[in-house]
């Protein structure tokens, strides 16, 4: 039997290798996920730390509603997995409010709401955005979005690549091997002022379809945790009414996120 | 037993019966060999559960046909790469028998290089490097080839698997008795003769096994494509799961994968044992 | 030279220090790694060897299946599905605290049943290569099972089992690198972001391949010492 008390030995030994985290929501403190490589709504500064519209709007939200809240950054891929898991108790990262992930969680109502485009590079002889326009073309985008999926579901006569980050589709557009990307119009607008984005110029926006882009970004919460959702409620029509939002807002656009 | 003197003496000079062949049974040996199986039964058993109690028409039908078009991307990619790095390999196994120091050498370094460092690294140094290089590639006609991430992973895979192989192939010559060649020798063969009609086909029987577990190894490799933008099996996988957000699409993933590699091992010990049954003594 | 030179400097201007963070992150998955896979390798072998047909099948089932998935498929299985498997756990024992899986944790585990399956195939054939005879002569002197294990099977065995675990030990070196996809900052994946950034992606990806190369050559130099530590009870015959 003496190998089996090496084998609990160790068992234990593993367990306490894994970090233990409580992930209680009682109102007072939040976890907040957020990817952190999409600009201009959530990226990294060189120094490590968190910025961008998404996390001003998370900061603002926290302080309407009294919570102390803290950022931890997840791979998109695993964004909603690790809500279920429990390593945070809201998704504040320009995630679209679509019928396929309201089976998985719940959402808060939008956030904003702005429109997808095409970026193409400048010396494209690309003229439209239209899946016509685009017969033929390699298109990116990053995988498991709103974008991904509109551009597979539209634009059959074109190839579609999902990248794991916007980065690679970037890096991509700009060596050529992309005709053209699709993104949030404020993302590309983002990079195209960039040195990055020397490559490349916005072709044009497309009109969403609200059955495939949802009707705007929202927060994404655990399966049936009503009384969180309705806090997020009150708190985005509160700084919505008392003009915080406006203040975020002009900060990073020139035009009303929010859309209509 | 007799208890005569001579008795005594007689069993003295016995030999000492061996030990049991049964060793004495450790404590509890069965009983964790049952709790051992039972939690693997149980595992296995339930995540069998979950698949069945989870079996969702609408996603099989949804992602069914994806899976599928994503299983020949992968099978594709692994054949032509296991082709391809096969011919490569050749030439590359003849530079390491070389007697040639300076060719000897390197070809040991492409192996190694190709051996000591990870496949991702690889296939990123040649997708991302290419792109970096577009102007160059062009101006030699091969951007075309280097544009399409499916061509990238094929010429960095065949390399890689070149480089296994080559070795594979090295040590199975190797390992034929070098009498081999002296009598080919004096049967009046030309050197190319022998290898062909004498080594080789020893050689083969010798790499047979290894060359299977190469198989494996580029087939489970391969998932790493989808990273690259191609999709194969696991791009669909990943594809389905960050839509559906449900496990089980990783779980019949993990049954695909694991049918295929039982398949060729099934496929490959039948094959070693047809082309081997001349040096089985029995049967 | 020069602008590679400052590409690769450290500190905040070139990308120096966070690839050696990288390679910091690489050996200690793959150092946190080896004595698990060996201990679970180990122990799945004196399971497939045993006497009991349970444990025999019940180490094969282990070892087929770690063996067949690819490594990437592991390491999903391990970082999504744990992680979902704890939570149900712990809300089933009416507990809202969750233990979060990060992806050093996964990667260490994922990694430690792949290599296990492997090194228990190894540990096997040395087994195999032992002669019944050592067994016998241990209880012969009358010592335990455990003892017999202990003091003259295990020192035997290690020294058989060395050429197969050094190869082991190379093939986790590099599937470290797999560990990159679920977002640990090991050398592929300070070196993608270095690429990205700089948009020097040959450069970056070739250091990464040379980093690699690196690790291998000083894993072979340890290996040999300790061949040569291990070959030492041969001479003496």
């Amino acid at each position: 039997m003496r190998f089996l008390k090496h084998l609990t030995l160790t068992a234990a030994a593993l367990a306490t290798a894994a970090s233990l985290s409580s992930a209680q929501a009682d109102g007072m403190k939040l976890k907040i996920g957020t990817e952190g490589a999409y600009p201009p709504f959530n990226n990294m500064t060189a120094d490590g730390k968190l910025e961008g519209f998404d996390i001003d709007i998370a900061n603002a939200l926290c302080a309407e509603m009294k919570a102390e809240c803290t950022f931890v950054t997840q791979d998109w891929d695993g964004i909603i997995p690790a809500l279920q898991a429990g390593k945070y108790d809201a998704i504040i990262a320009s995630m679209s409010i679509t019928d396929e992930r309201k089976k998985k969680v719940d959402f808060t109502n939008k956030y904003y709401n702005t429109p997808p485009a095409v970026a193409v590079p400048k010396d494209s002889r690309l003229t439209g955005v239209s899946p016509a326009d685009l017969a033929g073309a390699a298109i990116g985008a990053q995988g498991s979005t709103t974008h991904a999926n509109f551009a597979e579901a539209r634009y059959t006569d074109s190839t579609v690549r999902g990248y794991p980050t916007a980065d690679e589709y970037k890096l991509d557009i700009a060596s050529g091997r992309l005709d053209a990307v699709m993104d949030d119009v404020t993302v590309l607008q983002e990079w195209l002022a960039s040195e990055d984005g020397a490559c490349c110029k916005l072709l044009g926006t497309v009109i969403p379809d609200p059955a495939i882009h949802g009707e705007g970004a929202g927060i994404a919460i655990r399966k049936g945790e009503t009384e969180l959702a309705a806090k997020f409620n009150a708190a985005i029509k509160a700084i919505r009414a008392n003009g915080v939002y406006k203040s975020i807002n002009d900060k990073y656009f020139t035009f009303d996120a929010y859309g209509g | 037993m007799s208890t005569s003197p001579t008795a005594v003496v007689n069993e003295r000079i016995q030999p000492a019966l061996p030990p049991p062949l049964v060793a004495r049974r450790w404590s509890g040996t069965r009983t964790v060999g049952w709790i051992a199986l039972a939690a693997m039964l149980g595992l296995l058993g339930g995540l069998s559960l979950y698949l069945i109690l989870s079996w969702d028409l609408e996603l099989i039908t949804k992602y069914g046909p994806k899976y599928w078009q994503g299983l020949q991307i992968t099978l594709g990619l692994v054949a032509t790469s296991i082709v391809f790095g096969a011919a490569m390999s050749l030439p590359v196994a003849m530079a390491r028998l070389s007697p040639n120091r300076a060719v000897g050498a390197l070809a040991y370094g492409y192996v190694y290089l190709f051996r000591g460092t990870p496949l991702l690294a690889q296939v990123f140094l040649v997708y991302y490097g290419a792109g970096e290089f577009r102007p160059e590639l062009q101006s030699v006609g091969l951007w075309g080839f280097f544009r399409d991430p499916w061509n990238c992973a094929v010429f960095a895979f065949a390399l890689n698997t070149a480089a296994y192989q080559a070795e594979i192939l090295r040590g199975a010559i190797q390992s034929v008795a070098k009498g081999q060649w002296e009598a080919a020798e004096a049967l009046g063969l030309t050197r190319l003769q022998a290898f062909r009609k004498i080594i080789l086909p020893q050689a083969l029987i010798v790499a047979l096994r290894p060359y299977g577990n190469e198989i494996i190894l580029m087939l489970k490799g391969s998932a790493i494509v989808a990273i690259i933008t191609v999709l194969d099996l696991m791009g669909e996988t990943r594809r389905a799961y960050s839509r559906s957000f449900d496990f089980q699409t990783y779980l019949w993933a993990a049954v695909i994968y694991l049918l295929m590699v039982e398949t060729i091992r099934n496929i490959w010990e039948r094959l070693e044992k047809h082309l081997t049954r001349h040096l089985r003594r029995d049967g | 030279m020069d602008e590679i030179s400052t590409l690769l400097a450290l500190g905040d201007t070139g990308w120096g220090d966070e690839i050696a963070a990288g390679v910091g992150v690489t050996l200690s998955l793959a150092l946190a790694t080896l004595p698990l896979g060996l201990l679970i390798g180990f122990f799945i072998a004196l399971a497939k060897q045993s006497e009991e047909p349970t444990l025999r099948l019940a180490g094969n089932i282990y070892t087929t299946v770690f063996r067949g998935l690819p490594e990437l498929l592991t390491l999903f299985l391990v970082y999504f599905g744990a992680q979902i498997g704890i939570r149900e756990l712990m809300l089933a024992m009416g507990s809202e605290t969750s233990i979060e899986i990060n992806s050093f944790f996964a990667g260490m585990v994922a990694l430690g049943l792949v290599f296990s399956s492997f090194s228990s195939e190894v540990f096997l054939s040395a087994f195999r290569a032992i002669p019944r005879g050592q067994y016998e002569g241990g209880q012969a002197i009358g010592l335990t099972r455990f003892q017999t294990m202990r003091l003259i099977i295990l020192p035997q065995l290690i020294r058989i089992a060395l050429p197969g675990l050094s190869n082991l030990w190379m093939i986790l070196l590099k599937d470290t690198a797999l560990v990159s996809v679920i977002g640990l900052s090991d050398i592929i994946r300070q070196t993608g972001i270095a690429a990205r950034v700089t948009k020097e992606a040959f450069l970056f990806f070739g250091v990464a391949c040379l980093l690699y190369l690196v690790l291998a050559i000083l894993s072979s130099v340890a290996i040999g010492a300790i061949n040569r530590w291990a070959a030492k009870g041969d001479t003496a015959r």
